[in-house]
């Protein structure tokens, strides 16, 4: 029962960091290149557009529900697993709702590196 | 990918490696904290090292957010993953822990996929809505006559570096 807990809990920590990312990226696409349009515009003006983006608090709701999913998960499960399973499956959920949600053009070469740097985000945190 | 571009991802990088390990150094110094007593993770808002680390990881954010908006979700993730690789050198030399074989074996995966994504474009250009959609989602590097760094419906051609 235990593992079942803890899967439930790496799956929501897992989907939640994914859409909290697929949403702050779309803020940042709908509000367009941050340092150019401080340089025409100011910062204020930058803070005043980052500041009205609904997608933006969405992404930071999910990225708080992530943090705690994941600080529940800890308190049940072992580092060695919960660490390195939901830093990976997060890696190649990002790659795949980017695909899907953003139409990121993933390529084989984005996808190699995904693989790439989650196994060694793996390799990191288990060891 | 210009020289200003490569700096903000370098940034996401430092700013989230030394943000954790200032945290970890920090929690180090207030100690374990029971999980029946969770409140008392508050008390850690007093050590100098926690709020440094607060402070890098809000820089953090702020980078992080800014290289989203000239680059994509799936180029900047992998890109800055060159933060684990920080992390693993301030926890040997700053916090003097062992890294095992392991550890470098992850760190040199991470590496080589920092630098596979790092020799693509960055940026994938929607065409306008009603244009062909067997062109749409090109990957293109970012375009400097677009005022909003190639938003969406800007029609850019596919550059590459």
């Amino acid at each position: 029962m235990k593992a079942i807990y803890t899967w439930v809990c790496i799956a929501i920590t897992v989907a939640a960091a994914a859409a909290g990312d697929v949403y702050i990226a779309l803020a940042m696409r709908r509000i367009g290149d941050l340092g150019l349009l401080r340089r025409q515009h100011g910062l204020l003006s930058v803070l005043g557009r980052v500041l009205s983006s609904g997608a933006l608090y969405a992404g930071v709701g999910f990225m708080a529900l992530a943090f705690f999913a994941n600080m529940v998960g800890l308190s049940w499960a072992d580092l060695s697993l919960f660490g390195p399973a939901s830093a990976a499956l997060t890696f190649v959920a990002n790659a795949v709702a980017a695909r899907y949600f953003l139409h990121e053009n993933v390529d084989h070469r984005r996808w190699l590196a995904t693989i790439f740097v989650c196994g060694g985000v793996a390799m990191l945190t288990r060891s | 990918m210009n020289f200003r571009k490569v700096l903000v991802l370098l940034s996401v990088a430092a700013f989230a490696a030394i943000g954790n390990a200032m945290l970890a150094r920090g929690m180090r110094d207030v100690g374990s904290i029971d999980i029946h007593h969770a409140t008392h993770v508050f008390s850690s808002l007093a050590n100098p090292w926690v709020i440094l680390g607060i402070l890098f990881l809000m820089g953090f954010m702020w980078t992080y957010m800014t290289a989203l908006s000239f680059a994509d979700l799936t180029y900047v993730l992998p890109a800055t993953a060159i933060s684990y690789v920080i992390m693993a050198l301030i926890s040997i030399f700053w916090l003097h822990e062992h890294v095992s074989v392991q550890r470098w074996g992850g760190i040199a995966l991470i590496v080589a996929g920092v630098g596979l994504v790092a020799g693509g474009p960055s940026r994938t250009e929607h065409p306008p809505a009603g244009a062909d959609s067997r062109n749409s989602s090109q990957t293109a590097d970012f375009h400097p006559s677009t005022p909003t760094g190639g938003a969406p419906g800007t029609p850019v051609q596919e550059k590459r570096r």
